[in-house]
């Protein structure tokens, strides 16, 4: 059935017109053009598609559209506006954290919801935040020590 | 000038205007046949040219690979990018300037010598003279063939190579975009390829009035055994297919797969077999590793689109000009008529299904001409019906000496084929090609020739003085579809010799360090031996049986590439964990330091999840479909921590890292583990299952 849900999107009041049983991943891909969240398995198995709703992780693929009214969302491609999103960018630039970066959207978002909600994770937290996310390529130490970068930039702006 | 000969790219395209061109103002747009597979070649390649050119290297843009434009250099792989396309690129850039700094002395009417350059900049005894590069592009013959004639500065004066420079392609990547996945055609078709089973199997029935009541919007599409869903929208398609279960039935026609005929047992004899008899202990072994799938992070997509008798694919395939090739065989299409252009995917670690997806696009935009179509692979197909990577084993026959001295060594290696890359063997080793027509299955398989690295004979040789026997076999009996994995054979074989050495060491009883450089006169492999064990604090022989033990492991991949020793450190109960490792690497000069650590401890991390944790099920000759819940990769909780050293030999030349980590910090991890545990495991991977057979029968 299509329905028009209306939901926050990177600060911004969106209703996109889809079939309320489609899965978030879809919507936001196909319907907004907004290509950060990936499909990687479509399975909860792998993190790709990882987006913060409501300041939890939550994944695309399986999130209907029904699910989402009235909710807000960031995505990656919100990231820059927001500081914790900024100072997680430049740490994982800084870092050269990465290296196909299929995985890296999600990677991203999942060290978002962590650091909104704790900004002084010890690793263990960091490990525990991100162990949802795969990564290929092997790129796990780079981005254990970005995350930890922008722990230490935004304890340094802080007030 | 390198003295040294043209690298063969050059050869194969001498033009200048091939590789380099200035025709846009301000910008330098430099081409390679090799394509970016998440392993930073574009901003290596780019810092070499820039380097060369002596400008900036933010003016540097290395273009798409389009088999319309691009020259030919294979397919991207072996760690040859940088060695290869590196040099060529370097060779050209140099030339262009010295042809760019001729016109600039002839219109000035000035010796070239007092003339040089600062980004683009021509200066005059230093000073700006007024020219710049652009200004000068048009006078120069860009069809001259690139010569090794104009002088490469020394690593000395080097700027931009050598330098940490942050990856351009990941800024778009991280936010969204970038990959082939993120690009949308208008009017673009959804396709997903509901596969065979198994090879050969044949499409019995689709029923396409379920089809059309359960999923209005999605249709069938089929030739032969291939069998597409076609939509306009992705989800519907995507709903579609994972129900495929649901309304076409497979058959088996028994008799109609045949094993491809396999190459006479190959012999890579070396050095004469020493007599037995000189032996006071001997251990006769068999090591093995099970099929282990490439699990690309993102699943295989292509793009396609037929139109005015002319195809377009765009594709993550490591070897555009191989797949263009085979695609226009496929569909009866003339070469000329066909263009393939890389996009960027995920990482994909060797031969995955990044070629089949092409295909699989291909044919569905020929049978939809004028629409763009978009094909994308589903978890399961991504894991599981992809080539995977070849399943081996190697016998070690070896004994020691009175002298402690290995005094015999003979190694019997065999493997499933690792060459099946599109066009190898005169094939078109592609899924959809054997779908639509089973005469496309391989007849015969062929290693990858020595010259090229080997295949299943990929360090097959030790790096070790002493004489030795080996044998490669490629056995061809299992329908399972294989090809090149990140290394190839040398992960399995470099995991068999550095565990054997850990047991002769053993019955020699002399320390394992101490043991390898008894037999060990190459200089540079001694260097990171001794670099690995001091970072690592080595000490000699330890206790075994503790549960908590160190092991090392070295090799130079191929025999020419990098050298590479590794420690691990592992604890082992229930189950191994992999606590610390420490790996020293000679790569010669490092293009991009960071880039070539982010290549080894990554090929590092996965060479650990491979040997602990990764074995593709097989039952019955097939490969039941299987999600990552089923085939666990490494996680954040599980990665060790690593340390890596470069060893930079002055004036040593570049050579490819991707893939040197893979076989030793195998061994590495093996040997600890034996040494942790007072027993041997000599099946990969290292799971809870074997470790509790090995001691039991040990």
């Amino acid at each position: 059935m299509t329905t028009s849900v209306s939901f926050h999107l990177n600060g911004l009041a969106v209703s996109p017109d889809a079939d309320s049983d489609t899965p978030l991943l879809f919507v936001l891909r196909n319907r907004l053009g907004l290509k950060a969240a990936r499909f990687g398995c479509g399975n909860e198995e792998c993190g790709a598609c990882v987006v913060e709703i409501d300041g939890r992780a939550r994944f695309a693929c399986t999130t209907p559209l029904s699910a989402l009214a009235g909710a807000r969302l960031t995505t990656a491609e919100g990231l820059p506006d927001h500081p914790i999103g900024a100072a997680l960018l430049a740490a994982f630039a800084q870092e050269h954290a990465g290296q196909c970066g299929y995985c890296l959207s999600g990677i991203l978002m999942a060290a978002f919801v962590l650091l909104r909600a704790n900004p002084t994770p010890d690793r263990a937290s960091i490990i525990a935040a991100l162990d949802g996310n795969l990564c290929r390529c092997g790129a796990h130490g780079g981005i254990l020590r970005a995350v930890e970068r922008a722990v230490a930039s935004l304890a340094e702006t802080a007030p | 000038m390198t003295g040294g000969p043209l690298p063969k790219s050059l050869d194969d395209t001498p033009a200048l205007g091939r590789w380099i061109s200035l025709a846009e103002p301000g910008r330098v747009i430099i081409a390679s046949g090799k394509v970016e597979l998440g392993q930073g070649i574009t901003t290596a390649l780019a810092q070499i040219a820039a380097e060369a050119l002596e400008v900036r290297l933010a003016r540097v843009t290395l273009a798409e690979v389009d088999t319309d434009r691009a020259p030919n250099e294979g397919f991207t792989a072996g760690s040859q990018s940088v060695e290869v396309s590196g040099a060529a690129l370097r060779l050209a850039a140099a030339q262009a300037r010295a042809a760019l700094i001729a016109v600039a002395a002839a219109r000035l009417g000035v010796d070239a010598a007092r003339l040089g350059c600062d980004d683009g900049a021509v200066l005059l005894d230093g000073a700006p003279s007024g020219l710049d590069f652009w200004g000068l592009a048009a006078d120069v013959d860009w069809g001259q063939p690139v010569a090794d004639a104009a002088g490469v500065r020394p690593a000395s004066a080097y700027r931009v190579v050598g330098q940490s420079v942050p990856r351009a392609d990941l800024v778009q990547k991280r936010i969204g975009g970038g990959f082939i996945h993120d690009v949308d055609l208008p009017g673009m078709a959804h396709v997903r390829v509901v596969r065979q089973p198994f090879r050969l199997a044949r499409l019995e029935r689709v029923d396409s009035d379920w089809l059309a009541r359960r999923h209005p919007g999605v249709r069938a599409l089929s030739k032969a055994d291939f069998l597409a869903l076609v939509s306009d929208d992705e989800y519907a398609v995507h709903a579609a297919h994972a129900e495929a279960d649901r309304f076409v039935r497979w058959q088996e026609v028994p008799g109609r797969w045949q094993p491809a005929k396999a190459p006479e047992g190959m012999v890579a004899a070396i050095g004469a077999e020493p007599a037995p008899a000189t032996c006071t202990s001997t251990i006769a072994v068999r090591y093995a590793r099970a099929h282990i799938a490439h699990a690309s992070i993102g699943p295989s997509c292509a793009l396609a689109q037929y139109e005015a008798g002319r195809l377009t694919v765009w594709t993550h395939s490591q070897g555009v000009f191989a797949l263009r090739a085979q695609i226009a065989r496929c569909l009866g299409l003339d070469v000329a008529a066909v263009r393939v252009v890389h996009a960027h995917g995920a990482g994909c670690y060797g031969h995955n299904g990044a070629d089949d997806a092409a295909l699989d696009a291909a044919i569905v935009a020929c049978a939809l001409p004028g629409r763009p179509v978009r094909v994308l692979w589903s978890r399961e197909d991504e894991l599981s019906r992809g080539p995977l990577g070849a399943a081996m084993s190697a016998e070690i026959s070896a004994g020691v000496d009175a002298a402690g001295r290995v005094a015999a060594w003979t190694m019997h290696v065999t493997s499933a084929p690792h060459a099946q890359r599109p066009g190898m063997g005169g094939y078109a080793n592609l899924s959809s090609a054997e779908a639509m027509d089973g005469a496309h299955l391989p007849r015969e398989v062929a290693d990858l020739p020595e010259a090229a690295g080997g295949g299943a004979s990929r360090n097959a040789r030790a790096i070790y003085d002493f004489a030795q026997e080996v044998r490669v076999a490629i056995d061809t009996r299992s329908r399972i579809r294989t090809s090149s994995l990140r290394s190839l054979g040398a992960h399995l074989n470099v995991f068999a010799i550095e565990s054997a050495m850990d047991e002769l060491a053993e019955l020699a009883g002399a320390d394992p360090l101490d043991f390898r450089l008894r037999h060990l006169s190459d200089p540079r492999c001694r260097r990171v031996l001794a670099e690995a064990a001091e970072m690592s604090g080595w000490a000699g022989a330890q206790a075994t049986g503790e549960g908590v033990a160190k092991g090392l492991a070295v090799a130079r991949y191929k025999g020419k590439g990098a050298w590479l020793a590794a420690v691990a450190q592992v604890t082992v109960a229930a189950e191994v964990r992999l606590a610390r490792l420490w790996l020293a690497v000679d790569a010669g000069l490092l293009i991009n330091p960071e880039g070539a650590r982010s290549q080894i401890e990554g090929g590092a991390i996965q060479a650990a999840s491979w040997s602990l944790k990764e074995a593709v099920s097989v039952e019955h000759d097939r490969v039941a479909a299987f999600g990552w819940g089923s085939y666990p990769i490494l996680r954040f909780s599980e990665v060790p921590e690593i340390e890596t050293r470069f060893i930079e030999p002055p004036g040593a030349a570049p050579l490819g890292a991707g893939e040197a980590a893979q076989g030793p910090v195998a061994a590495a991890i093996g040997n600890a583990v034996a040494r942790a545990l007072g027993a041997r495991v000599r099946d990969l991977p290292l799971t809870r299952a074997q470790i509790l057979r090995a001691v039991a029968g040990g």
